[in-house]
């Protein structure tokens, strides 16, 4: 009986190891949805972005006149847009809806309006 | 200053309005005369943007301080003090102007009948050269004072232009804490909401929540601010939230409108949305009774 259950597990740990190395494969195989975006007072250009729920992002935005913040809160992502290097943000969206962003770093007369939106679809 | 009962109070405050008791307990007024012990009310302003210009929403946005100003002076009983919780000016990228606004802020509201004035700073205020302006007209942007036995503490979460209270800060109100016994009445003044009111407007404070859990310990905390334009209360634990309303424009309730854009004004019913606010402090129940004030009398 001993023996029977340990070929169990020995089975069960052996087809867990496959599917963990067939979902990396299926992953591995995803392509990146790269989206460029500057962001200069007032405004993030583009101000919309559209993505697909399940498909990896890399959102790479720019700063092209200062210190700006990126901030989606629903979406849990936020980055600091120094002026001039690239931040690069990487997540895969695991759920549709519009989430708006907004700059989140002071920036003067218009910060209130530097905003915009990701609408995730399925 | 003999102790005076709610009614009387109401009466001498002038306007009537909606009174929001802040703080546990019932609404029921002090009944203990202690000897020693009194009331005292104070009045926050906020969110004045002197020098703003948008005549949507407000095509009186050169007069509206002045209005306030003579309300205020006009209440029937005068306060003990008078805070503005931020945004006095409205920002621009010129230091000169900059300093241009808040001096004619500061000429205006010298006609306020109180001298006893505490001001802080919003982000329109000192975001773009870390407070340096402000300093020069109003002072320390963060510090302490005790009025009638309640210490009163003004933290600065708009200097970091990241919308920080920052390290330094914090340090600085741990050893201003230590001093008070955890059932010290204390009341926080700032710019910005200290909890997550609505991030996505960013309406928050980035380290806020440190903020909180230093204050957590303390029995009888309330905190007033500004930056929303809208009266708001919330409570976090035990500790209640009062926004106040601006001087300037109204903004939507949060996430109530797709864009947080100022309230259009509305000719049918100018000032709307505007307005100041009594502060009671009643010694003996530990908690306020708030009055909102409208600019202009309906």
């Amino acid at each position: 009986m001993k023996k029977k259950n340990a070929w169990s597990w020995l089975t069960l740990v052996f087809l867990a190891a496959l599917l963990g190395v067939w979902c990396t494969s299926v992953m591995a195989d995803q392509p990146t949805q790269v989206v460029k975006m500057t962001a200069k007072r007032y405004e993030y250009t583009p101000n919309e972005i559209t993505l697909k729920k399940g498909t990896p992002v890399i959102l790479e935005i720019t700063a092209l006149d200062r210190l700006h913040g990126f901030n989606c809160p629903d979406l849990g992502l936020r980055a600091d847009l120094t002026q001039g290097t690239p931040a690069t943000i990487r997540f895969t969206p695991q759920k549709t809806g519009r989430f708006p962003f907004h700059c989140d770093i002071f920036c003067g007369d218009g910060h209130e309006e530097m905003a915009g939106a990701i609408i995730v679809t399925e | 200053m003999k102790a005076i009962d709610r009614r009387e109070f109401l009466k001498l405050a002038g306007i009537g309005g909606v009174v929001f008791a802040s703080g546990l307990g019932s609404m029921a007024f002090a009944a203990d005369k202690k000897a020693g012990m009194e009331d005292f009310f104070f009045v926050q302003l906020s969110d004045t943007h002197w020098g703003f210009d948008g005549a949507k929403a407000n095509p009186d946005a050169r007069g509206t301080l002045q209005k306030a100003v003579a309300a205020v002076n006009s209440l029937q009983k005068q306060p003990d003090f008078i805070v503005f919780t931020g945004d006095l000016t409205q920002t621009t990228d010129d230091p000169q102007e900059r300093r241009k606004r808040l001096g004619e802020f500061k000429e205006i509201i010298s006609q306020l009948k109180v001298k006893n004035i505490r001001f802080m700073p919003g982000e329109h205020d000192a975001s773009l050269d870390n407070g340096a302006a402000f300093k020069e007209f109003f002072g320390d942007t963060h510090y302490t004072f005790n009025h009638k036995g309640i210490n009163f503490i003004v933290l600065d979460n708009v200097s970091d232009p990241t919308a920080s209270v920052g390290e330094a800060q914090l340090l600085w109100l741990g050893t201003v804490l230590k001093k008070f016994d955890t059932n010290d009445r204390i009341v926080i003044f700032t710019h910005r909401p200290l909890f997550d009111l609505y991030p996505q407007w960013d309406w928050a404070t980035r380290d806020g929540a440190k903020v909180m859990d230093m204050l957590m310990p303390y029995r009888n905390v309330t905190i007033f601010y500004g930056h929303i334009h809208q009266e708001h209360h919330h409570v976090t634990a035990h500790i209640p939230h009062h926004a106040a309303k601006s001087l300037i424009f109204p903004l939507p309730a949060p996430g109530s409108v797709p864009k947080r854009a100022p309230v259009l004004w509305d000719p049918a019913m100018p000032y709307k949305g505007l307005g100041f606010r009594g502060i009671a402090a009643e010694k003996a129940k530990k908690e306020f009774a708030i009055t909102e004030y409208p600019v202009i009398k309906g």
